[in-house]
């Protein structure tokens, strides 16, 4: 186990610097220049820029730059940003946390939900619940989150005025009201990403469920006495959770690129909007800074799935 | 079934064997596949609105034509009526025109996507799982490394960055398409690839091949003529699926504003440019998102009437 553990480990370092040498030569390929507004600015002259340039190594070989920007990222120094003037981790650190909050919450909801609706349709197959619930299973999956967040305002922001469509991170009020106001700008983006979390995972834990409950140990279970209840939730579900933990660490990373969206229609202050006004103002340290982390994710829970996988499930041995 | 063979037997007689063959057509592989997919109620709704669908934007504007940029103040932001079925943006444009014309652009785009995604993902699946060995093992960790990437940022990156200079090298509306296209079937491929690869690995040992092999069929034709077309089934399944999940993607990118320009109304970009009329004009952001989830959705039921209709193990 620990000698897996630790190759498993090492296999993610040559991964994780294969996608840096991707992302760096995609934006050091790309034209634009992250100093031209100084050169439309006649107050500048063109000395300056140059200099700049110069400063920051931007007419160095990529390799070169390459390897400057993984050593200081591994150094912990992730650059400054060109348009906000800030350390890009302290811009990154301010972001996070409403990100993940709001992320959060979202896939708990998305849990709630999709878990005992999975379970109750793979307990009666093609009964009415079942057939209700895998169609909105599939209906919720092929609605994208930008038409259902739209949807959403159109609702109850315009029609039900019941909830505001932009979310403020200056909320003046406190104690309980405070609270109030946080969540009621946050239900939306919430429910949104939630529900679109909970269709496909509805339909894993149904899909695993029934992988399941047709099993001879099943039958033996309720040979030997125990209740429908005990049978469905201490042996079935138990052992149809072990592929769906698995799905769910797969997914995570693909939840906070998906976010991007979400947080673009709320005007939700997180990493993903930071991305999208990075990249409209060209601000590559910023835009690298972020990439990567999603890489990261994507690299960090690919290795908590393989393990969470193997710790469920002790047929699983590691060699 | 049962019942008509009976009849047959009836009706044989020795001295007219041809007559047997003309009332019952011999059953291939492809009218049983066929039969199949007809009994998926919800695959053949999917199928007729795809269909309807894919007829209204490529004959619509022929038959509907109005003018996508026909800019008049005078109805700006009006809802449905008469003139304009679909009513129209704030600068009075006919959004019935721009959706059937957006239509085109967002069903061309998942179709080329797709093509790239399966074509690529073919041709490294089958390398790998053909020839093994070193070759395997880096297209494999290719194939890992692509999965790793992070898709919609490295996407949005990538057609932000290099957006200017293919309008300079393809024109402005080419370069976009063309842009776009390749990025994202750029991205799509590793999933066709692993399972193209995982059917090339269990059929490249069958007899059948082993026999090709010792007649001194030559290794391009054992791949393309003999074990190729026996790993398709899931291949088209994931093509199916692979044209929705491109379509979305291209509206992903309209809707955040970094896919195509304003004076090419695909339905991302419609529904992207309607966002701050929300209060004044919802039909506006209505009828291109509802367009979107028709097509996805129908797509989606095709290809799991496709799934179950392709596996031989499940008799319907």
């Amino acid at each position: 186990m620990h000698r897996y553990l630790i190759r498993r480990f090492l296999i993610t370092i040559p991964t994780l610097v294969g996608i840096s040498i991707v992302l760096f030569t995609v934006l050091a390929m790309a034209p634009g220049d992250p100093f031209e507004e100084l050169a439309l600015n006649p107050n500048i002259p063109a000395e300056v820029r140059l200099n700049l340039r110069q400063q920051f190594g931007l007419d160095d070989p990529i390799p070169v730059r390459y390897i400057r920007w993984f050593s200081s990222m591994l150094r912990g120094d992730w650059g400054y940003s060109f348009v906000s003037r800030v350390d890009v981790d302290r811009l990154i650190l301010q972001r996070l946390p409403t990100t993940l909050f709001v992320l959060g919450t979202a896939y708990g909801l998305a849990l709630l939900i999709a878990l005992p609706v999975g379970v109750m349709s793979a307990v009666r197959p093609y009964s009415l619940f079942d057939q209700i619930a895998t169609t909105f299973a599939f209906v919720g999956y092929s609605l994208p989150t930008f038409f259902t967040g739209l949807l959403f305002i159109l609702l109850f922001s315009l029609y039900l005025d019941w909830l505001p469509f932009i979310y403020s991170t200056t909320i003046e009020a406190s104690g309980m009201r405070w609270v109030v106001e946080h969540l009621k700008q946050a239900a939306m983006p919430i429910a949104v990403l939630g529900l679109f979390e909970a269709a496909s995972l509805t339909r894993f834990v149904r899909a695993s469920m029934l992988d399941v409950i047709h099993q001879d140990f099943v039958t033996t279970a309720r040979a030997k006495g125990l209740t429908e209840r005990r049978t469905i939730l201490w042996h079935v579900l138990r052992n149809a959770l072990i592929p769906v933990v698995t799905i769910v660490a797969l997914q995570l990373p693909g939840i906070f690129t998906g976010a991007v969206i979400t947080e673009q229609i709320f005007r939700v202050p997180g990493i993903g909007s930071l991305l999208i006004t990075a990249i409209q103002s060209t601000d590559t340290p910023v835009v690298m800074a972020i990439t990567f982390v999603y890489a990261m994710l994507v690299v960090v829970f690919n290795l908590v799935a393989d393990v969470i996988y193997g710790l469920l499930d002790p047929r699983i041995t590691y060699t | 079934m049962g019942t008509e063979h009976n009849v047959a037997l009836v009706d044989y007689t020795p001295t007219s064997p041809a007559k047997v063959f003309e009332a019952y057509p011999p059953r291939t592989l492809w009218s049983d596949v066929w039969r199949r997919y007809c009994r998926h109620r919800l695959a053949m709704a999917g199928t007729v609105v795809i269909v309807l669908l894919s007829v209204a934007t490529l004959l619509g504007p022929m038959v509907y034509p109005v003018p996508i940029d026909d800019i008049d103040f005078a109805v700006k932001l009006t809802g449905p009526s008469l003139t304009h079925p679909f009513g129209t943006d704030d600068l009075g444009q006919d959004l019935l025109a721009r959706i059937l014309y957006g239509g085109r652009i967002s069903m061309a785009v998942g179709l080329a996507a797709m093509l790239i995604a399966i074509v690529l993902g073919m041709v490294i699946g089958a390398l790998a799982g053909f020839f093994g060995g070193v070759l395997d093992s880096v297209l494999m960790r290719l194939t890992d490394l692509f999965l790793s990437l992070p898709q919609l940022p490295l996407l949005l990156l990538v057609v932000f960055l290099f957006r200017d200079r293919v309008r300079l090298a393809f024109g402005p509306e080419l370069g976009i398409f063309i842009l776009i296209v390749c990025v994202i079937g750029g991205l799509r491929w590793m999933q066709p690839a692993r399972l193209v690869r995982a059917s090339f690995l269990a059929l490249k040992e069958k007899e059948f091949v082993e026999a090709a092999r010792c007649v001194g069929v030559p290794s391009a034709w054992l791949i393309i003529r003999h074990i190729l077309p026996n790993a398709l089934s899931p291949v088209i399944v994931a093509a199916t699926l692979g044209v929705g999940s491109a379509i979305l993607a291209e509206s992903s990118i309209s809707f955040l504003g970094l896919g195509f320009p304003p004076d090419m109304p695909t339905w991302g970009r419609i529904l992207s440019d309607a966002r701050d009329y929300l209060d004044l004009a919802p039909h506006w952001a209505l009828f291109p998102g509802l367009m979107i989830f028709l097509a996805v959705i129908s797509i989606n039921y095709i290809g799991d009437g496709l799934r179950d209709a392709l596996d031989p193990r499940k008799i319907l």
